[in-house]
């Protein structure tokens, strides 16, 4: 069966270009960058060109950019230096939405005597700043706040949140890793210290990312015993993967126009047909401001991981915030946190879609869902009335 | 993805017996939107109100929910009022070609709701474990999920569980917030301890093969049970003759008192089963 795959803030296809640019560094060009033949020298620069394109795409010096395995290695080499920098100041703020990569360290150190403050979100996502403004101060080590939510899409207003930051002089780190290529980044004029990328949702390998540290900051190093890139990650690059990071993140400046404009219309027409054709749904952050490609879609009465596996008979891969996909037992933290009602937080959809996805596909799920979501409602013990109003 | 069994997938892509009874003799419910799943079930009786001729149900839940509801239907349809009620939670999984443990919690919601229709009918007190029906009796362990501790021991003691993730898996308990852990590891204690107090008397002869038996009958039911109530656990590696040599797991693996723990085994294998037993413990 061909995927129709709509799970885009899960994991991304791996652009054909990006193959291509990274396929001769495993069994051609596998020297190491470090040695000091003509043979590693090559990768060197091939690196170093990485850099330069990753470093392009975030508006940031190349020496800024480093590279590490993945988001969550990014997250957790920000946050742990900035504790180590302050070892005096005791205080984390974060949010309650974050990814598990910030949000699970942030409670283990919780449990190892540290303060931490959990930003609330309204009904809709989005952060109250004032809270902000009120939690931080003297004691405060870093600020760590998402760019944008992986499973609703709500952007946070990251340059204000960065500015209340700056005035307590704490650090400000955001994990960026869905926003990069989605939302324009200018570092240069940026009030972010520290910012994480992922490789692989961007059209890149998995086991790659990046963290863009602000010249000046000060750094600690998670991962120690080599001297690669300026003593601030040790181990040998993963080179064949930096070059595809580079590659991806070239191709993402190219494509953020289309993003913006054609994935967001695709997602647009998706959640309005949606809303239309089938009753008791509700978009989960609509009325704040999302990334362009994701849709968080919440249908009352039914349960997501149903739903997903019907939508998968057919061929359609998304996620969803349910207890059930992820083995846990409740709803997603995201839409607890939102207080989304229980009536429908465990019928809820992710769509997150990319350049590749096309429009006879989001035809194809307009088409599908409906029936699948009527099907389910009719097993259901509650919410016969739903069925009777649609007649 | 879950790996789910064709069976699953078949009866939850074509549940059999979806719907309402209209003029039931016997409906029971359990679960709530809140918790994720829930399940109503149907049961018509025959002339002498003794054997279930029909049975359907209504299911909100994922995909192993409804497949467990379906499969339940199928099974009793046919019974007496007393067959259906000896039907397990195991039996509706092992009818499904077995269920993901996680998914567990499924299949005793579909034993649970059944046992709610048939005592609703019956007019005697509900094996209620949800605060949503009603009067029950008993301590509330899992308040997240409203489970009493008379309902967790049942399922500890039908599926023989023994650690706390797996009565998260076949119940839900501890699901949520946690806090009631420490409790179901008493409980699993206290029910696995109670199977095992059949009186024991140290035999007066053993074949080895008998002894062997013995040694592993004495480590499952009298001293694991207790380790699993400090979060600890052994695995029995070789028994040489009277030298029994086990690896300690979980809390008890590089725990400081292992050696005090080895000793406490080899006490209740000398009490239990013979003078000469010494027991070592070994990596592995």
């Amino acid at each position: 069966m061909k995927e129709i795959y709509f799970d885009n803030n899960a994991t991304t296809k791996v652009d054909e270009a990006v193959f291509e640019e990274m396929r001769p560094y495993f069994t051609e060009l596998y020297g190491n960058p470090s040695s000091m033949h003509f043979f590693g020298g090559q990768v060197q620069k091939k690196v170093d060109e990485s850099r330069k394109r990753v470093a392009a795409l975030l508006g940031a010096s190349p020496e800024e950019i480093v590279f590490t395995a993945c988001g969550t290695e990014s997250d957790n080499a920000a946050i742990r230096s900035a504790l180590e920098v302050f070892p005096e100041k005791r205080h984390i703020i974060t949010t309650r939405v974050e990814h598990p990569a910030v949000l699970t360290l942030c409670r283990n150190l919780a449990k190892r005597g540290y303060r931490v403050t959990e930003l609330n979100v309204d009904g809709e996502g989005r952060l109250d700043l004032d809270e902000l403004r009120r939690a931080i101060d003297e004691d405060t080590a870093i600020v760590s706040i998402m760019y944008a939510n992986n499973e609703t899409g709500v952007v946070f207003p990251i340059e204000e949140a960065g500015a209340i930051v700056k005035e307590k002089g704490a650090l400000f780190h955001t994990d960026a890793v869905q926003a990069v290529g989605k939302i324009p980044l200018d570092m240069a004029a940026s009030t972010i210290d520290m910012l994480s990328l992922s490789g692989h949702k961007l059209h890149a390998p998995k086991g790659i990312g990046a963290l863009y540290l602000r010249k000046g900051v000060p750094f600690r190093p998670f991962m120690v015993g080599g001297h690669q890139e300026k003593n601030r990650r040790a181990g040998t690059e993963a080179t064949a993967s930096i070059i595809a990071l580079g590659k991806a993140c070239e191709l993402a400046a190219r494509h953020m126009e289309d993003e913006n404009s054609r994935v967001r219309g695709m997602r647009d027409r998706l959640e309005l047909e949606l809303m239309r054709l089938i009753p008791a749904g509700r978009i989960n952050g609509g009325a704040a401001e999302r990334l362009p490609n994701t849709v968080s879609i919440a249908f009352e009465y039914v349960e997501g991981e149903a739903i997903l596996l019907l939508l998968s008979e057919k061929g359609i891969c998304a996620s969803s915030g349910s207890a059930c996909t992820s083995g846990s037992l409740e709803p997603s933290h995201v839409l607890r946190a939102m207080g989304v009602p229980f009536t429908c937080a465990h019928g809820s959809i992710r769509f997150s879609l990319s350049r590749f996805n096309s429009d006879a596909e989001i035809d194809t799920i307009i088409r599908e869902l409906p029936p699948i979501i009527r099907r389910l409602r009719e097993i259901s013990p509650f919410g016969r009335e739903i069925l009777a109003q649609q007649g | 993805m879950w790996d789910y069994t064709d069976k699953v997938k078949e009866h939850f892509l074509n549940p059999r017996n979806v719907g309402e009874i209209e003029d039931a003799d016997a409906v029971g419910e359990v679960g709530s939107l809140a918790c994720g799943d829930a399940l109503k079930l149907f049961l018509k009786l025959d002339d002498n109100k003794e054997r279930i001729v029909d049975a359907r149900f209504q299911t909100f839940g994922c995909g192993s929910a409804i497949a467990s509801s379906s499969a339940l239907t199928e099974m009793i349809k046919g019974k007496t009022l007393d067959e259906a009620l000896a039907i397990s939670n195991q039996e509706i999984a092992d009818f499904l070609g077995g269920l993901p443990e996680e998914k567990m919690h499924c299949s005793v919601m579909g034993q649970e709701a059944l046992e709610v229709a048939i005592a609703k009918y019956r007019g005697v007190a509900l094996p209620s474990h949800d605060h949503d029906h009603g009067e029950q009796e008993g301590e509330i362990v899992c308040k997240c999920f409203g489970l009493t501790d008379g309902f967790l021991r049942k399922v500890i003691a039908a599926n023989k569980l023994h650690t706390s993730e797996q009565v998260t898996h076949f119940t839900k308990a501890g699901g949520a917030c946690g806090g009631c852990i420490p409790r179901i590891k008493e409980l699993i204690a206290e029910v696995m301890g109670e199977q095992a107090k059949e009186e024991r008397k140290k035999p007066e002869k053993l074949t080895n093969l008998r002894k062997m038996q013995l040694i592993q009958d004495v480590l499952e039911k009298e001293v694991r049970p207790q380790l699993w109530a400090d979060g600890g656990d052994l695995e029995l590696i070789d028994i040489a003759g009277a030298n029994v040599q086990i690896a300690f797991r979980k809390a008890c693996a590089g725990c400081v008192s292992s050696g005090y723990t080895a000793r406490f085994v080899e006490q209740k294998l000398r009490e239990l089963v013979a003078d000469d037993i010494t027991v070592e413990e070994v990596e592995g």
